[in-house]
């Protein structure tokens, strides 16, 4: 197998599946030649749909991403599905088995399975599976699916990457409008609640609900509640009529557009920052002047702010 | 570069035996020593595990085996790998295979077996020992 | 010591001086139990002679379910045996009922034990590797070819597609002559098992408890002889369970499977005398002696207080044992002569109904004719030597057996609460509770093992590096071939609308949820196969992924 980026992309794009593991392997390692991957890879991209999954362990999400796939491969949409577990023990080691509950879709050529640890995302978590998502996007998968176990920050970033973002609600999720209200309402476009056979989950609706009422910010998309059986299949139609609803109506609506040109500019100003980080204020902390304010405010004779106005404001070329 | 160090190891268990304790074992044995395993559950056939190795461009494949198939089953996986332009993903197992099985499917190309009564510290020294992540090693 | 037979504190000084310093060891059962130096009357003084101990043949059969034991009746030893094709496993049936086994034991392959025929790719490579190869009721008539079956009884390792092997079972008796009511044996089928431990499903827990009160009502009306169900705890040890959890795990897989009979509207007494039990004897002697003793007494309060049972023939545990696989080593395998001795006397000893010896070679692989016939006399040096079923529950009364009897109870009843808190045994396997905790076990075994706190001769202590060098038994690759293309002939010489009808009224059936039974019987008579009957459930039953990793 080739490592040259240019060519593992030219050949991921013409199908080659071990072409593309190995680039996402790359990406997430945030190798040196990640940029020049993503600049291969970004004029093909622009086609797919991404769907972010999210919700807390035990909600049954991976059965339902399963679910849904096979749903979406009976129309013969391509996806691609990244399986993202952020829990990792202090060794950096990870086990990560989200796929088991995947595995019929394993030999399907029109579908594409990776699993994400926490470990050694210097560019954050978030970042890689955006630009895995990227990449198969450019590889011509219709569908993007990321699903992450919502704990903390994860669920708000797959949030920003995502054009659909369905939260996954178990049916005892606790004290649960407590639990939903912080930050989750924000995010969600649809809720499921899953594991709908379970006599709680009425109740799981009926809170979910409550909090929507209790919301008092004008929407012009109102979050529907699904309810699910994963593990029998049950309620994975509406659950896709709700996903392509919701996808019409930011079509209409213009929402797509600003939800994509506000995720760009993201994307952006990350980019931008590294850079700047890298050729600009790198290499001027690397200097003897630097060393010497450095000193300086030690021994409170520069305080901090006059010294990184110092060095963000030098002139270039120095 | 600073996680040019990465192993990641894709777990299976391969065939119809359900025998999936030693499988675990080695499973959380490889995570407790920084390895990054994925793990795709039972009852897989030879096309999935290679689907699924390929997809998650992992170092090596450990599979086990207690079902007495490993004739069949571990060249047949050898064979899928090379067609997948996956050769230099690495094929090393376990499970009750007979000496002279050993040597014959060492010879085919199983980079290593372990039987019964291996230690864990034994495979994860192996693995760490005859691995190498080698995503952008030759960059 | 005081009159009580409590410790006395001058004992303890003694004991405790300098020069009666113990050594540096791990006074530990296997399971990690800690062991006291000495146990006295003093460690039972709460306890109530009558009321957990008792007498043999009586409640709470602590000490065995007979008054006589084994001055009665021998337990039954049967070795589980199964290899290639039909007919290879049967000339292994003559072989052991030449050599005195009294019961047949049959083991299945695993395309079969999953509900898949021999020509299903997915059983490539595994056709009559680890048991006998069975599509279609062709294949069991050459089983039992010459074994009339009113004479002996059969106990058949299947559990899946169990139904479908018992109506197989029962089709070849009536080519036989021998009527249902007159079948002896016993029918594995403990689906809870599979999901915790042993992995051999296909459908999902609910329609296999289902599958399984099926076979329940059908054998209580139409075989009554017939033991259904075989509670295991053999697998769940196996995968690396302590002794406790073996025991509790199995006994609420009971629990459950009484609850559901009776959910069914069948009356307790109606089923409860025929439901057995397959345990484990593994290596630390004492800790299964009193496993057994435990199992026996929470098994009989169960039945009668719990669940109101009238007939004491339900509150006897009746049970299985087979010495532990995984105690063997393939490192120095005659030891495990040695090793399945001493775990066949700590059955015995326990008040074993029925006995399966391991053969030395079953870490290698199946088992040569030499090492089963070893396996056998083992038994039979037990039963005829030693002298130990001279007298009924000979280690009854030891201060440190009944201790540790009721440790093993109170353990298990700590569990029982822990599952009752997840809703039960199938939400218990649901989350993964069951598959966890037996993990969580496996590991640390391994861990102990590596750092020696746990010792396996041959393998971390007294290794030697002699090469392995016993006979290995050794499946001819052909059997395959050959099964798949007697399998081809059944399929092309049956009645194809007869098996065609049988298969749709059984899907019929399996929707309208009733006893599926008479149905299956019906499609085994015509011929069909064994994947072709558990496919045509599982278009309404589905089909069983396990919980991601746990």
């Amino acid at each position: 197998m080739a490592s040259e980026p240019s060519l593992l992309v030219a050949s991921a794009l013409s199908g080659n599946r071990r072409a593309a593991g190995r680039l996402i392997s790359m990406i997430e390692d945030d190798a040196p030649q990640v940029e020049q991957i993503m600049r291969a890879v970004y004029p093909h991209t622009g086609n797919a749909y991404l769907i972010g999954f999210t919700g807390p362990p035990g909600a049954g999400k991976s059965t339902l991403v399963d679910e849904l796939v096979r749903v979406v491969r009976t129309s013969d949409q391509s996806v691609g599905i990244i399986a993202v577990d952020p829990n990792s023990p202090f060794t950096g080691g990870a086990i990560l088995g989200d796929r088991i509950r995947m595995m019929r879709h394993a030999t399907d050529p029109q579908v594409f399975i990776r699993s994400m640890g926490a470990r050694g995302h210097l560019g954050g978590l978030a970042v890689a599976a955006q630009n895995a998502s990227f990449l198969f996007d450019a590889m011509g998968m219709s569908l993007v699916l990321v699903e992450t176990v919502g704990v903390g920050q994860s669920e708000l970033e797959i949030a920003e990457m995502a054009d659909t973002t369905v939260v996954v609600m178990p049916p005892g999720f606790g004290d649960g409008v407590q639990a939903i209200k912080a930050g989750i309402m924000e995010i969600a476009d649809i809720f499921v609640v899953n594991k709908a056979d379970d006599p709680m989950a009425s109740k799981a609706v009926s809170d979910i609900r409550d909090v929507l009422r209790m919301d008092l910010e004008h929407r012009e998309w109102t979050q529907p509640i699904v309810r699910t059986i994963a593990t029998s299949a049950e309620g994975l139609e509406d659950l896709w009529m709700r996903i392509q609803q919701h996808r019409g109506y930011l079509e209409q609506s213009g929402e797509l557009r600003r939800r994509r040109r506000a995720r760009i500019e993201r994307e952006i100003m990350r980019i931008a920052e590294r850079k700047l980080l890298e050729r600009v204020l790198q290499p001027r902390t690397e200097s003897q002047e630097f060393e010497t304010m450095l000193d300086l405010a030690l021994e409170h004779r520069m305080d901090p702010y006059a010294v990184a106005d110092h060095i963000v404001s030098f002139r270039d070329g120095r | 570069m600073t996680e040019s160090g990465r192993i990641r190891v894709l777990m299976a268990k391969a065939g119809l035996d359900g025998h999936d304790r030693g499988v675990k074992v080695v499973a959380r044995a490889l995570r407790d020593s920084g390895i990054e395993v994925i793990y795709t559950g039972l009852h897989q056939t030879p096309e999935q595990v290679v689907a699924a190795a390929v997809q998650e461009d992992v170092d090596a494949i450990g599979l086990s085996l207690l079902s007495g198939a490993h004739m069949t089953i571990f060249p047949r996986i050898l064979d899928l790998l090379k067609s997948e332009d996956a050769g230099d993903i690495v094929l090393f197992g376990g499970g009750t295979i007979p000496d002279p099985d050993v040597a014959e499917l060492k010879k085919a190309g199983v980079a290593e077996l372990f039987t019964p009564g291996s230690s864990t510290l034994d495979i994860v020294d192996w693995v760490r020992n005859n691995l190498q992540h080698k995503s952008h090693a030759s960059a | 010591m005081d009159k009580d037979g409590a410790l006395t504190p001058d004992f303890e000084e003694r004991r405790d001086n300098p020069a009666g310093r113990e050594r540096d060891f791990s006074f530990t059962t296997l399971s990690d139990q800690p062991i006291k130096p000495l146990y006295t009357l003093g460690d039972r003084e709460d306890a109530d002679f009558a009321l957990d101990i008792g007498f043999p043949g009586e409640y709470p059969y602590t000490r065995g379910i007979y008054h006589n034991m084994y001055r009665g009746r021998l337990w039954t030893m049967r070795q589980f045996a199964g290899f290639g094709a039909a007919s290879d496993t049967n000339r292994r049936f003559h072989y052991l009922l030449e050599h005195g086994v009294t019961g047949l034991s049959v083991a299945f392959d695993n395309p079969t034990l999953m509900g898949m025929d021999s020509d299903d790719p997915r059983s490539f490579g595994e056709v009559g590797r680890t048991g006998v190869a069975i599509d279609s009721l062709a294949d069991m008539e050459t089983l039992f070819d010459g074994i009339p079956l009113d004479q002996v009884s059969t106990s058949m390792t299947i559990n899946a597609p169990a139904a479908v092997l018992l109506a197989m079972y029962v089709a070849v008796g009536e080519k036989q002559g021998v009527a249902a009511s007159k079948l002896t044996g016993t029918l594995q089928n403990d689906i809870l098992k599979e999901y915790i431990a042993q992995k051999e499903w296909i459908y999902p827990p609910a329609a296999g408890v289902k599958l399984i009160v099926d076979t329940i009502e059908f054998t209580s009306r139409e075989i009554p002889k017939y033991n259904p169900v075989s509670i295991s705890g053999y697998h769940i040890r196996e995968a690396g369970s302590t002794a406790v959890q073996e025991l509790a795990f199995t006994i609420a897989d009971g629990m459950t499977y009484v609850e559901s009979c009776v959910n069914r509207g069948l009356a307790v007494d109606s089923f409860a005398p025929r439901l057995s039990f397959f345990w484990n004897s593994h290596i630390d002697f004492f800790e299964e002696v009193a496993k057994f003793r435990a199992a026996r007494r929470i098994w009989s309060r169960l039945m009668r207080e719990k669940y109101g049972a009238k007939d004491p023939k339900s509150w006897l545990m009746r049970f299985h044992t087979q010495t532990a696989g995984v105690s063997l080593t393939a490192q120095q395998p005659e030891n495990n002569i040695v090793r399945t001795a001493l775990e066949a006397l700590a059955a015995v000893l326990g008040g074993t109904q029925s006995l399966h010896t391991n053969s030395m070679d079953e870490v290698l692989a199946l088992p040569t004719e030499k090492a089963v016939e070893i396996a056998l006399r083992t038994q039979q040096i037990i039963a005829f030597e030693t002298g130990v079923v001279n007298t009924v529950d000979p280690l009854g009364g030891s201060y440190f057996v009944e201790a540790l009897t009721d440790e093993m109870e109170s353990g298990a009843l700590e569990y029982f609460a822990r599952i009752e808190e997840l809703g039960g045994v199938l939400p218990g396997i649901e989350q993964g509770f069951f598959q966890r905790e037996i993990g969580e076990a496996a590991f640390r075994y391994q861990q102990q093992l590596e750092r020696k706190e746990k010792a396996m001769v041959g393998v971390n202590e007294f290794v030697d590096s002699a090469p392995i060098d016993i006979p290995i038994l050794r499946i001819d690759p052909d059997v395959e071939r050959s099964q798949r293309a007697r399998l081809a002939e059944v399929k092309t010489s049956r009645n194809h609308p007869q098996v065609a009808g049988a298969l749709d009224h059984l899907s019929a059936a399996t929707r309208r949820e009733e006893n599926v039974m008479p149905y299956i019987l019906d499609a085994v008579r015509g011929y069909a196969t064994v994947q072709e009957i558990s496919d045509a459930m599982k278009v309404t039953l589905g089909s069983y992924r396990e919980p991601a990793f746990v």
